[in-house]
């Protein structure tokens, strides 16, 4: 599929920095991206890495103080955002509180000019899509959260924008509407094929919807790649910390042989990882492995790893086990309960852990 | 356990709340009642009759000086309400610039200037301006109460846009609506009952105004309030009192429109 592949948005070396002199704070620097049609492409970082700032850009609330923002070619970061064909959910959904659900529906139709009849048959397909046509009368302080959600959707998709901005959505609702809505999202998304931007600081929310992830912090881009592999292939710490639970080794790197590489652990071991592409690993090197991906064993002098269970947490679908290595540091396994009964080791029992092959990543930094 | 502290049933609250109530609403109770004497004096009743406000009804300078009154409360409300939402607008939606907080208070500047400065002022200013063209409308009177209306418009005008989400806005303008029609199809709407309370807040300021108004007018040009002072220095007759209770209502009918219209609006809201 050619048009899979046709790129939406490419952000071009953009920076943003407020104010000036002694006082400037720089909000993001050189940032590129490409964000591909039809994907669901999430940033996700913590508060204050920048995120809701490179998508306010690209919603034109904000401009560039450095680059350019290209939509299928054009470039748009000088454009108010009334000549943007980009749409945006806000976070607090900014639904207008003086007009019923179909009126906000219609509005970015109506400001366009759109015949009468286009904007009703819109508006009714719209309130379709998202199940609302028994709300179109609605003021919309009249209806619920999750609905108001559906409505902000609504309202953004309307006028068929190139590409959806989503800041944060989902993070005004309870729990279970957003495990609800997260499923609504990703089928809406599907079914008018329009390309999304989201952003959110809930690494289980980007992990379980997108397509592709950019993990921002401090202004910067720190990995860009599909949920598997910013889980699995972290290329730095921060990365690898900031989704999920991990666990860090130091090891010595002893042979490179392609695309993996041999590493010596500091108990002597031998280990396989794997490392970024854009990094040719030497000398002292930090490996990652997640808790999943460690099993226990009894002890035995072939073991990879040894050490003493320090204390267990039962979870019901899974164990959490914490043991502490020769040298006094602690290693986390998730083990999962996939048998009845309990799990046959206790605190303070000796034991070995076991490494999923190609579970461990080398990191950058 | 310690016993919450609660205001309400502290000793000698309730005796000062009631006595404060007192001393707002017994005058002017007085005030009412005394309208309705048959008698021609304001302290001694002599039976229940609407003479006083027939009388009143009858009077061609109460009636004139009334019209008078609200036409320049009608006209400067609606000039000073016009000035106070451009100038709330400019004070609250543009980005911080150098100057802005002495803008603040240069807006409300009126509200802290004795109002016999700003009097004198404009008697001195508008005697001049007389001299040159000739005019003596009521020109000046509209202007000058304007003038010192357009802070008490902007107050509440000022509130309602800062309480306003920026988010509104922004996601009209990412839905194509170009700033005007931003301003037409959602600033404007939920900022009605603010420029709606500023323009009645203006409206009774003006009809009430005493101080700037007796230095300004020119002979033949009497308010309801100017009129009423000038009848206080002969025989005071229950007519004041009716033409006040006139007066009382009339206010009292605004708030409670605005207080219904206002309420209306929060319920869309």
């Amino acid at each position: 599929m050619r048009k899979q592949q046709e790129l939406a948005i490419e952000v071009r070396g953009v920076g943003r920095v407020y104010g000036d002199g002694a006082g400037q704070v720089t909000a993001l620097s050189n940032i590129f991206l490409n964000i591909r049609q039809n994907e669901f492409f999430t940033l996700l970082g913590p508060s204050g890495c920048g995120k809701t700032t490179l998508l306010r850009l690209i919603a034109g609330f904000d401009f560039p103080t450095d680059g350019e923002i290209l939509l299928y070619g054009e470039n748009i970061a000088p454009l108010p955002p009334f000549k943007r064909p980009v749409n945006t959910v806000f976070q607090n959904y900014a639904l207008f509180p003086h007009m019923t659900v179909a009126q906000n529906i219609g509005f970015g139709l109506e400001m366009l000019g759109r015949p009468k009849q286009e904007i009703t048959a819109r508006v009714e397909e719209m309130l379709a899509l998202v199940h609302m046509e028994a709300m179109r009368n609605r003021k919309v302080m009249q209806i619920s959260g999750g609905q108001q959600q559906r409505v902000a959707l609504a309202r953004a998709l309307a006028p068929k924008p190139k590409v959806l901005l989503l800041d944060e959505p989902l993070s005004a609702l309870d729990y279970k509407l957003r495990k609800e809505m997260q499923v609504e999202l990703k089928r809406v998304q599907a079914e008018t094929g329009i390309t999304f931007i989201f952003v959110t600081h809930d690494q289980d929310e980007a992990l379980a919807m997108s397509d592709r992830i950019a993990v921002m912090s401090h202004g910067e881009v720190r990995q860009v790649g599909a949920p598997w592999e910013i889980y699995d292939r972290p290329a730095e710490r921060f990365v690898a910390d900031f989704i999920g639970e991990t666990n860090f080794l130091t090891a010595d790197v002893i042979s490179i042989d392609g695309q993996r590489t041999t590493v010596r652990l500091s108990n002597g071991s031998m280990l396989d990882a794997t490392y970024p592409a854009d990094i040719t690993p030497e000398g002292k090197v930090t490996i990652v492995i997640r808790p999943e991906h460690a099993q226990l064993a009894a002890p035995s002098k072939a073991a990879l790893l040894a050490g003493q269970i320090e204390d267990l947490t039962y979870l019901g679908t899974d164990t959490h086990i914490r043991v502490r290595l020769p040298d006094t540091s602690i290693f986390t396994i998730r083990q999962q309960n996939s048998r009845v009964g309990p799990i046959g080791f206790s605190a303070g029992d000796a034991v070995a852990l076991t490494i999923s092959e190609n579970a461990a990543q080398i990191l950058k930094d | 356990m310690r016993k919450r502290f609660d205001i309400r049933v502290q000793p000698g609250f309730a005796t000062i709340a009631m006595f404060c109530f007192f001393l707002l609403y017994v005058p002017i109770f007085t005030l009412v009642v005394y309208a309705f004497n048959s008698g021609i004096s304001i302290a001694r009743w002599e039976g229940f009759s609407f003479r006083w406000f027939v009388a009143a009804w009858n009077n061609n300078l109460v009636i004139e000086a009334a019209i008078r009154s609200v036409q320049i409360a009608a006209i400067a409300a609606v000039i000073a309400t016009a000035a106070a939402t451009l100038a709330a607008i400019a004070t609250t939606r543009t980005a911080g610039y150098r100057g802005l907080t002495f803008k603040y208070s240069f807006i409300n500047m009126p509200l802290m200037v004795p109002e016999i400065v700003t009097a004198v002022a404009l008697l001195i200013l508008f005697s001049r301006i007389k001299v040159w063209t000739g005019y003596s409308g009521l020109g000046y009177l509209i202007l000058a109460h304007t003038a010192f209306c357009i802070p008490f418009a902007y107050l509440p005008i000022r509130a309602r846009l800062e309480n306003m989400d920026l988010a509104l806005e922004r996601a009209a303008a990412d839905l194509y609506a170009t700033p005007f029609k931003v301003f037409r199809y959602i600033t404007l709407p939920l900022l009605w009952p603010g420029i709606l309370a500023g323009m009645m807040l203006a409206f009774v300021i003006s009809l009430d105004d005493i101080v700037i108004t007796e230095f300004v007018k020119s002979a033949g040009q009497e308010t309801l309030p100017t009129y009423m002072l000038g009848q206080l220095r002969r025989a005071v007759t229950p007519e004041m009192n009716a033409i006040s209770t006139v007066f009382l209502l009339l206010s009292l009918a605004i708030v409670t429109i605005f207080f219904f219209l206002s309420r209306s609006n929060e319920k869309s809201d």
